[in-house]
């Protein structure tokens, strides 16, 4: 079978892009528009068919297991006969089920955009961005070689931070796009170091090459070690580093709630369905890696991913942003998907693997669905914040029944998708590691609960009177919510297991109601606080919040972890070394040189007085030199 | 009139027809055709190159020539161009180019200046293609000295200052650099017979250790003054932002890259056995330069310091690459020559006409701009994006490059020092960032600047040449690195034949 058209599906973005891009300013707003939606809407077919061919009709070699194909590849950049950066399409389970993740949603927020972003100014702009960016993200899933998914990695950043920063008059805009690229462009100094550690041990880039588990590659760099652990260790800690920081990560998350001052489609395009998902593809990618040769590396995934999504879903419960709430829901859960891959084994161990790709899918859909919806809200009433909402239901019934879909579907509740995808993982967790699944089982009971809560403040609560009766989206937003709630209710019935494995052999899979019935007892409590709480306007969760006092606070200001990276940066970088570097090279670096200048104008400004053309003063000078000499070489000749 | 020679009298009958010129239309006119033909030539030799290696012709350096000048000292007008030579002629044609449409609307003696500027460019045009020490030494002097009456006579703010400062601190690298060419003139001829200045001669021999102990440091720190080693680089911050724009275009875009030029191909190929002996001081310079480059710009609030410092960062890298002595980081370091050059054009083009609008280099004076001026501020964006390194740009393909090939050294000396050179993309996301956030967005401080006019066409074109440049690298880098990496091989194998 020849994959080769599947080239296609990241080029076809980026040729929207050239064209908005280029002709922009010629180009109506509405063309542009649907230009890029079609676009993406050519992409998304390609890859829906991609998928079909891949998984159910050539995919699988005669043995059974998917194959990793590779359906395009050349040699972009030689740094030596076996460092070279390649451009090309590398097609395997994952790769394939993120083309179908990353276009389907990406499509979603075309039309929806299409919706939201109308009359505003640079509709162009944010269409180009958006094409951009899904070349970008498409570019980084196919990527055959880890040099590249460096090069697009860094491309999907810089779409992001040009779309979080799309309303660039905007102070706290800009701010917050500054903040995403630099702390991500920190971790990613993690990630380059990282890669150029292992491929020099290694000698190549190559995935194919670095994860075949037959290969010798695969141990490459275990034995010679640095502080304890292997340069292998280190590199995919590094690596991971990288991951960390694109998928926030604790303690690289900071960039993530701010990341939200980008119009909503865009947080629901990359901020919680593909690019903040990432590095956890980063570390599914080189997975064979982690759990073969490096145990060590895996746990740190393990251990980050875990409290990564304990922390996010502590604070998510105080917040009163709603796109805030859903971005520190999202860190939690892509903590969740972490934590599954790092309790994970290889083969037929591998449930922790499958399970998070499955739940990098369903969230990846009810995720994008939330965020939708919560920006057909805030369009609605125009705030973001939760208090000043209320009693929707009656006015957006749709918006509320999708939104309904997507809280079960997170929360856990069967048969939503989310269910199946979080039981699996909690039983990998189980299986492994008892501490992180009792946190799992924890962040399983608060997701329920913040959701829920957001929720009912949106869509029940009190009765607030609004400015301008809120009412229902045009069809073109709501129609995405539709699609994306009913892939929510019914993906949870995909076999991931046949399809999607660490090792390409298909695992048969059933529910472990011995885990299943406590997560969703767990679930139902969350949800029956929250319903008590919220659900009627009442003044209990302010005595609750009262009694909690200080702690309360410190949940609320994100455990200071802003305030923390401030002083660092302001303080610590700018004033304590920027600075003094800025003075020290004018002053004394600088003054150094100025100084020799000075010192040989001065001296000569003195030695001109001996050439004053007097002849006695000449003769003067003459003679006790002569004298000088005299006596001199008399004193040696008589030594 | 063979085609390395017309790099040379081209620009010289330019200058020639210039003097002839009845007005400013008509100096800016021969200016622009002239230094379209030589745009025109360059990419002929690039093809001519291409054709003459395919065609199976071999030697080091193709197109040369031998004419004796001096005959007592046996100096020659001695030509060649190799790979490399023939990138940095091409990047030299592109930078004058657009200077010569970034310099368009210059009022004040414009003949003169037309003149001061090309004949800035022939100097550097005839130290590229010479490979006789003695006349690219010539050659080096023609390009130095025009810089003082460009910066002291066109440029703004302490123009005398700048300009002294600027000269009498390269003329203290030329003084080195003059001593240390003496030194391997004089050890030219260890097998006995004549003294020579011909560098393929003199690379065939090993000139004693003795003498490249003391020649080599000499050498490299010369050049090095020039390619903004530090702590020599503080001419750069004042003579930058003191001159005018076209001046430092080809300056930053050129001129300093005499200095990484001349540090390989005369000081490390020469005298490779000093080079290995002696490269770990330098290591440590360069590598604090990369970093303490951009350290030093986060703060500044004049544009032009901004990019001063950012340059002492990315020309410290080039000295950076070429120290890591081995082909992948050697190569990088030679992309990073064209594509800083490119990039740092296209930034101090962008800052003049900035300038020129707003009558400020201050950035917190400023803010909003994208909104008045999209053009020169999506440009901008553009340049800042490519010299943090963003991949697509011709930055990221240098900067990575000179990373692999640092990294082939697994010593904890060379990693600790590629490790903090590396650190740098974080910091200059820092710098290049604030820039763009504090002048480009958020709301427009300056009512005034509400009537700004956009880019005209000669601007644009300056601004579109460039940008296509540092892109066309940044996308197709493949044959540019291959075709440094066939120039680079003779100096790598020396190099490294000199490790014991």
């Amino acid at each position: 079978m020849d994959f080769s058209y599947s080239v296609l599906i990241p080029l076809i973005p980026l040729f929207a892009f050239l064209i908005i891009g280029l002709g922009g300013n010629k180009l109506k707003a509405l063309a542009s528009g649907l230009l890029g939606t079609t676009g993406l809407g050519v992409s998304f077919i390609l890859s829906l068919y991609t998928a079909y061919q891949y998984f159910f009709v050539f995919g699988k070699s005669a043995e059974g297991v998917y194959q990793k194909i590779v359906a395009f590849d050349m040699v972009w950049l030689r740094f030596t006969e076996t460092l070279h950066i390649n451009m090309g399409v590398l097609l395997d389970p994952i790769s394939v089920m993120m083309l179908v993740v990353v276009t389907t949603v990406s499509f979603m927020v075309h039309i929806y955009s299409m919706g939201y972003m109308k009359g505003e100014v640079g509709f162009e702009r944010f269409f180009a961005f958006l094409s951009l960016f899904s070349f970008s993200m498409l570019g980084l899933v196919l990527a055959t070689n880890i040099f590249q998914m460096y090069m697009f990695w860094e491309l999907v950043g810089v779409s992001s931070f040009l779309l979080i920063g799309f309303y660039y008059q905007k102070p706290s805009a800009v701010a917050a796009s500054k903040k995403a690229f630099i702390v991500t462009r920190f971790a990613d100094l993690g990630f380059l170091i990282g890669i150029l550690l292992y491929s020099y041990s290694t000698g190549t880039f190559d995935f194919g090459l670095l994860t075949n588990v037959d290969g010798e590659l695969i141990r490459k760099g275990t034995e010679a070690g640095f502080l304890g652990l292997s340069m292998l260790t280190w590199s995919l800690i590094l690596v991971f580093m990288g991951g960390a920081g694109k998928s926030a990560m604790f303690p690289l998350h900071i960039w993530l709630p701010d990341a939200m001052e980008g119009p909503t489609p865009v947080s629901a395009l990359i901020h919680a369905a593909t690019m903040v998902v990432a590095g956890v593809y980063l570390v599914a990618r080189l997975f064979p890696v982690y759990a073969l040769s490096s145990p060590d590396a895996l746990e740190v995934v393990a251990y980050i991913g875990a409290f990564s999504s304990l922390f996010a879903a502590i604070i998510a419960c105080t917040q009163f942003d709603i796109k805030r709430v859903l971005a520190f829901s999202t860190m939690s859960q892509i903590g969740y998907m972490m934590l599954a891959l790092g309790v994970s084994g290889y083969g037929e161990h591998g449930i922790g693997y499958m399970a998070s790709m499955f739940h990098l899918f369903t969230h990846a859909m009810f995720k994008a669905l939330l965020f939708l919806a919560a920006g057909a809200i805030i369009h609605a009433v125009h705030t973001n914040d939760l208090r000043e909402m209320g009693g929707l239901r009656k006015y957006m019934p749709i918006t509320h029944i999708t939104f309904f879909v997507a809280l079960m579907a997170i929360a856990g509740i069967p048969p939503f998708s989310g269910f199946f995808s979080k039981d699996e993982i909690l039983v990998a967790a189980f299986e492994h590691n008892k501490i992180i699944f009792f946190s799992s089982m924890l962040v399983a009971g608060l997701t329920a609960f913040y959701m829920s809560r957001l929720y009912f403040s949106i869509f029940w609560g009190k009765n607030t009177h609004y400015h301008h009766t809120p009412h229902e989206t045009s069809p073109v937003m709501y129609i995405p919510l539709i699609f994306l709630a009913l892939v929510t209710v019914f993906a949870g019935f995909i076999p991931f297991g046949e399809l999607v494995t660490s090792d390409g052999k298909a695992l048969h899979l059933h529910i472990h109601w011995n885990i299943a019935i406590p997560a969703v007892l767990v679930a139902l409590t969350g949800i029956g606080v929250a319903t008590a709480l919220y659900m009627k306007e009442s003044k209990t969760p302010d005595k609750v919040v009262a009694s909690l006092g200080g702690v309360y606070k410190t949940i609320l200001n994100k455990f200071y972890f802003d305030e923390i990276y401030m002083f660092v940066t302001k303080k610590i970088i700018f004033n304590l070394i920027s600075k003094p570097i800025a003075w020290f090279d004018r002053h004394i670096v600088d003054g150094t040189m100025d100084g020799i200048g000075w010192v040989t104008t001065t001296s000569s400004e003195k030695m001109k007085n001996f050439q004053s053309g007097q002849l006695q003063q000449y003769a003067i000078v003459f003679i006790s030199g002569v004298i000088a000499l005299v006596l001199i070489f008399s004193y040696f000749s008589t030594n | 009139m063979d085609i390395l020679t017309l790099f040379v009298t081209i620009p010289v009958l330019t200058m020639l027809a210039i003097g002839f010129a009845k007005n400013t239309q008509q100096v800016r006119l021969i200016s622009a055709v002239g230094m379209s033909i030589q745009l025109l030539n360059a990419v002929r030799l690039l093809f001519a190159f291409f054709a003459e290696r395919k065609a199976g012709n071999t030697a080091e350096f193709l197109f040369t020539q031998d004419l004796v000048w001096f005959k007592s000292l046996n100096i020659h007008y001695a030509i060649g161009v190799d790979g490399i030579a023939v990138a940095m002629l091409v990047l030299t044609a592109i930078i004058i180019f657009t200077g010569v449409f970034a310099s368009w609307t210059m009022k004040e003696l414009t003949k003169e200046f037309f003149i001061s500027l090309i004949l800035l460019a022939t100097g550097v045009f005839g130290f590229f293609i010479s490979l006789d020490l003695f006349t690219m030494f010539v050659f080096y002097e023609v390009a130095v000295i025009p810089m003082y009456l460009l910066i002291g006579i066109w440029g703004s703010g302490r123009k005398e200052y700048s300009a002294m400062k600027l000269t009498i601190m390269l003329m203290g690298g030329s003084a080195l650099l003059m001593v240390g060419l003496f030194g391997i003139y004089f050890n030219s001829n260890v097998a006995g017979g004549e003294l020579t200045w011909n560098l393929q001669e003199i690379a065939k021999i090993q000139i004693p250790i003795e003498a490249q102990r003391m020649f080599f440091p000499m050498l490299f720190v010369g050049f090095g003054v020039l390619g903004a080693l530090f702590p020599f680089h503080t001419w750069s911050p004042d003579g930058h932002a003191s001159a005018p724009t076209a001046v430092s275009m080809l300056h930053a875009g050129v001129l300093m890259k005499l200095g990484g030029y001349g540090a390989f191909r005369v000081a490390m190929y020469l005298m490779p056995e000093a080079a290995q002996e002696q490269a770990w001081i330098f290591i440590v310079l360069t590598s604090i330069s990369v970093l303490y480059g951009a350290l030093g710009a986060i703060m500044q609030t004049d544009l032009k310091y901004i990019n001063a410092y950012s340059s002492v960062s990315h020309c410290g890298l080039i000295l950076f690459g070429l120290l890591m002595m081995n082909q992948t980081a050697m190569n990088g370091a030679i992309l990073q020559m064209i594509s800083h050059g490119i990039m740092t054009a296209l930034f101090f083009a962008l800052i003049g006409m900035i300038y020129g609008r707003t009558h400020t280099r201050m950035i917190d004076k400023m803010g909003g701009l994208m909104k008045v001026i999209p053009f020169l501020s999506v440009a901008y964006v553009i340049g800042g994006l490519a010299s943090l390194g963003l991949p697509g740009f011709s930055g990221f393909v240098a900067e990575m490059t000179i990373f692999v090939g640092a990294f082939q050294h697994a010593d904890i000396f060379h990693r600790v020092a590629t490790i903090i050179a590396v650190s740098s993309i974080v910091v200059t996301a820092v710098y290049i960032l604030r820039v763009v956030g504090v002048l480009l967005l958020g709301p427009i401080k300056n009512d005034e600047f509400l009537q700004l006019k956009d880019a005209e066409w000669h601007e644009q074109l300056t601004l579109v040449t460039l940008i296509i440049g540092i892109a066309g690298i940044g996308i197709a880098p493949l044959w540019l690195s291959d075709l440094i990496g066939e120039g680079l091989a003779p100096v790598v194998a020396k190099l490294l034949a000199a490790i014991h």
